[in-house]
């Protein structure tokens, strides 16, 4: 029953050949890959946990199975930044305190590079319906979005 | 030796890490992908354990099959009661409470099941995926027994028993009095009332349930990872049940993804995995999915409060009554009983007013549902509700504002400490300072001129108050749950320098999102005369102080604050009669700054390292009796414990076609003492209102009357997400308590006021259609039926 998947996970390729065609890719990632970054909130799409980019685009690695995966580019949020370089995202999620447990934050910060690539967020209206497919239990979200307000004012002024 | 110039001892003695937004040590890990949860680790070999659970609310186990279960590909094993009998010993959740029956708590349903999620079996194999395969292959049969659905109709006469050995459902009952309440509310120029009702809630920590085992055969030890905020109190309710002595049975949490609550009691599943551990002589891990998470952790709320209360002319409120029952569910938890929250309810129901009589009584009812157990501000949520209802519904009979009755019934500045009708003393908070300071950060009298205005214009905006007080960092005096036997009165501190110089600083205390392992280091910089990067701060671990309890009830702040500063000091004095041979000074010249000790008014100066070497490592430069061991341990109890209090305000507008209500003002004043990190209470603040806001507006745990669950899953179980929760202004009284440090317990106000001010303000946008709101949370249903009712009797005052 098994299968082979090659993907790319975080810039390293991976040829994996026992895999079950009923995995999940967020258990792909955790258990095969011991990318424990990406969390497991609801295993049921909601919370948002798991979210990590496929092909540039977030998804919920929860509602894919890594079968799907085949041959995609994945990032993680070990593929952010590092606890000596936090990306800039990372760096304001720390700044303005965008975190308390930091469970579910790996997704926050895979919805957020989304957001940021895709969206003008001239709003912080626009970034609160940006991240309402992730919840989050301790923060009440208010210096989420100050984080990714922060980050965007940052993209502008490098690309301006 | 040292850069440092003549500093100034007043300078040198001014703390310079507590009170500021100090960046959080643990977020580099956690912004990562690097922090580790229990569901994270990786023993080798390690097996995975799935549930089979009841789908039954309450009925006989006759038979259990497992051969199936057992042949099935992956599995090691498959465990029943039967199968575990002989290894361990159940744990009662004890308590000295009259009235009180003791439902003793056990790994796996022995006979009879009692709610639905109930753990009947445990099937262990070589993956989670071939585990929860052989689920469907064990076959129960049972004997169905009526299903004991609501609290109400488990208190009649001929209601089937959940417990038969109680002989009653009413697993607590009890009651506080003081004064003639009957003769003042008789007396009383108004008289209120009202049935208020908060129903059952899920706590919803985002990390689920879990916990991993780690067998270690050398020793037949375990270490027990668990997504716990009380890992001591685990170790020690395991190590009695397992006579698994503390050496060999270590509980760690590790990082935790919230709690509230929810994981803040033993769990079956807990005992379950270190008693299969050690009879497999294997690791082995469990992680709840979302459905086992909702439907068997810890519930809240889920109580019905009948209170009243009189006024005199002048607006005083004189008399308060209430009979409160509360739907405990089907067993009492560990260690903190059934009896925490509804008797909470009882307890700090008089709030932070003078009221002069009193009588509460409330009684805890088993109903075949998963056990309430603490969440987040516990009974506090709803004795406010109904207490700020009471009062706003005075305000209206009397013609006052809602403002203006809360000033003259608040306990002021000067009547500290006051003790409460209900037995409890607050001590000097900023009861009156917070209402004032909310009503100007929010524009209390220019909200009143635009709601008027809005309402002209037909629209329902609202403007609501919520006060309240609590009782936070509880000493040895006071049992944080009602004649519970078990310590939680004080916290240890445990700070080494070792022989590199390096600081580590040891507390029981478990963080699960509040940031100790910063707000620790910031106390013991500056007390210790350290340099906050070089402080290392381990929490959480069973193995690290002798006892421990964890983090709840807000008391690590305090409590392991108070410890914090105890030892440091203890051990600056150690460093300072080393330095004073080291410098050639007398000790009481020394002042021991940024991780130096220096003679004052002087450059000469050793490090903190120079001292570490001389004491463990260079044999000459001490003499022998000078070498003392760079360790300080202290125990700090502050026996009673320190009020917090707070205002909140809300301004809501409920849309009369959706009946969606839109949040479009919130302020929140509170007095949390000495702040040690403006953006940790910041922090917290924000995430209480916003689990206010869900308890106000959307979450319900919704059983039908044969006890299932109908809102098992995030799609039906709503709470907030970015786009329901407004911005927040928190403003602070920062009144210094009297216990160590000045420090007050903030951790659970947040949810304790939010409920009540968006209750009162909806009642406020409301009450032109003449509608009270009497039960939480006003979903658009409820809300939607609210103005039907009254258009129907609009209609029908037409018709006459």
């Amino acid at each position: 029953m098994s299968t082979t998947v090659s993907v790319t996970v975080n810039g390293t390729k991976y040829d994996l050949s026992d895999v079950e065609p009923r995995l999940l890719l967020s258990d792909f990632l955790r258990d095969m890959l011991g990318l424990t970054g990406t969390h497991v909130g609801c295993e049921h799409g909601v919370c948002g946990a798991c979210t990590v980019l496929v092909n540039g685009d977030s998804v919920r690695s929860c509602l894919m199975l890594a079968v799907q995966a085949k041959g995609a580019e994945i990032t993680t949020v070990e593929g952010l930044g590092t606890p000596e370089q936090l990306n800039v995202l990372q760096a304001q999620f720390r700044e303005h305190h965008g975190l308390q447990c930091g469970f579910c934050t790996p997704g926050m910060l895979m919805t957020g590079e989304d957001l940021l690539r895709k969206y003008p967020l001239a709003t912080d209206d626009e970034i609160r319906e940006g991240l309402s497919g992730n919840l989050c239990r301790c923060t009440g979200y208010q210096n989420i979005v100050a984080a990714i307000r922060a980050a965007a004012a940052l993209r502008a002024e490098g690309t301006s | 030796m040292s850069n440092d110039t003549r500093a100034e001892p007043l300078d040198v003695m001014r703390p310079r890490n507590v009170g500021a937004p100090i960046k959080r040590t643990e977020d580099p890990r956690l912004l990562t992908g690097r922090g580790e949860y229990s569901a994270d680790r990786k023993p080798d070999r390690l097996l995975h354990v799935a549930f089979l659970r009841s789908g039954q609310p309450h009925a006989l186990i006759t038979r259990i099959d497992t051969v199936t279960a057992q042949a099935a590909p992956g599995v090691i094993a498959v465990l029943t009661a039967e199968g575990i009998a002989g290894d361990f010993k159940p744990v009662i959740p004890f308590s000295r409470m009259p009235n009180y029956y003791a439902t003793p708590i056990v790994p796996l349903a022995i006979g009879k099941v009692r709610y639905v999620g109930e753990a009947v079996a445990a099937v262990i194999a070589t993956s989670r995926y071939l585990a929860e395969d052989a689920l469907e292959l064990i076959e129960v049969d049972y004997e169905p027994l009526d299903a004991i659905a609501r609290a109400e109709l488990a208190v009649v006469d001929d209601a089937v028993l959940l417990h038969e050995e109680a002989g009653t459902n009413v697993l607590i009952s009890r009651e506080f009095k003081k004064g003639d309440v009957v003769a003042d509310l008789q007396a009383a120029a108004v008289r209120v009332s009202g049935r208020f009702e908060m129903t059952r809630k899920a706590p919803l920590a985002m990390e689920p349930r879990s916990y991993t085992a780690e067998y270690d055969k050398r020793r037949d030890a375990v270490t027990l990872y668990t997504s716990s905020n009380i890992p001591g109190i685990v170790r020690d309710a395991i190590s009695e049940s397992l006579d698994l002595p503390g050496h060999r049975l270590r509980v760690v949490a590790p990082d935790v993804g919230g709690s509230f609550g929810s994981k803040g009691s033993l769990y079956p599943e807990e005992l379950l995995i270190c008693i299969a551990a050690r009879k497999l002589g294997r690791s082995l891990k469990w992680t709840a999915d979302r459905l086992e998470d909702v439907s068997s952790s810890s519930q809240a709320f889920a109580e019905v409060v009948n209170a009243e209360m009189g006024f005199d002319a002048n607006g005083v409120a004189t008399s308060l009554q209430a009979d409160v029952i509360g739907d405990v569910g089907a067993y009492s938890i560990y260690p903190w009983t059934c009896g925490l929250e509804p008797v909470q309810v009882v307890s700090f129901l008089p709030g932070p007013y003078k009221i002069a009589s009193y009588r509460g009584a409330v009684r805890g009812v088993a109903t075949c549902k998963p056990p309430t157990g603490p969440y987040r501000g516990v009974g506090r949520p709803i004795s406010t509700f109904v207490a700020e209802s009471l009062m706003d519904l005075g305000a209206r009979a009397l013609g006052l504002d809602p403002l203006e009755i809360r000033r003259r019934n608040l306990v002021r500045a000067e009547e500290f400490p006051y003790r409460i009708a209900s037995g409890i003393i607050w001590d000097k908070t900023g009861f009156v300072e917070c209402l004032e300071a909310a009503a100007e950060a929010a524009g209390y009298e220019q909200l009143r001129v635009e709601q008027a205005a809005a309402r002209k214009r037909g629209r329902l905006l609202g403007v609501g108050i919520a006060s309240y007080a609590e009782l936070t960092g509880i000493g040895s005096r006071i049992a944080v749950a009602p004649g519970m036997p078990i310590n939680t009165g004080s916290e240890t501190a445990k700070i080494t320098i070792d022989s590199t110089g390096a600081i580590t600083a040891a507390f029981g205390v478990a963080s699960h999102g509040q940031g100790l392992e910063t707000t620790l280091a910031q106390i013991v910089a500056d007390d210790l005369g350290a340099r906050f990067e070089d402080i290392r701060v381990i929490q959480g671990d069973s193995d690290e102080v002798p006892m421990s309890t964890g983090t709840y009830a807000s008391r690590s702040a305090v409590l392991g604050g108070g410890a914090a500063k105890h030892a440091s000091r203890i051990l600056q004095d150690k460093i300072k009669r080393v330095a004073s041979h080291l410098l050639e000074a007398n000790q009481d010249d020394i002042e021991v700054s940024g991780g130096k000790a220096a003679v004052i008014g002087t450059d000469r100066a050793v490090t903190l390292k120079q001292v570490a070497k001389a004491v463990y490592s260079d044999m000459k430069t001490l003499p022998v009796e000078a070498r003392e061991e760079l360790t300080a341990t202290y125990t700090f109890d502050p026996i009673n414990g320190t009020t917090a209090a707070a205002t909140h305000i809300a301004v809501v507008e409920v849309d009369p076609a959706t009946c969606f209500v839109k949040i479009l003002k919130y302020v929140v004043a509170e007095d949390c003492g000495r702040i040690i990190n403006p953006m940790i209470v910041d922090g917290q603040v924000h995430g209480g209102v916003a689990q206010g806001i869900g308890a106000a507006l959307f979450e319900e745990l919704v059983y039908d009357d044969d006890g299932q669950l109908l809102s098992a899953s995030l799609v039906d179980y709503v709470i907030p997400s970015a786009a329901e929760v407004p911005v927040m202004d928190v403003v602070h009284i920062e009144s210094e308590s009297a216990v160590a440090g000045g420090f007050r317990g903030m951790g659970e106000g947040g949810t304790i006021g939010a409920p009540a001010a968006i209750a009162n303000a909806i009642a406020d946008a409301l009450s032109p259609l003449g509608i009270d709101v009497s039960i939480l949370p006003m979903t658009p249903e409820r809300i939607f039926k609210l103005l039907e009712q009254a258009r129907l009797n609009t209609r029908g005052k037409a018709d006459e």
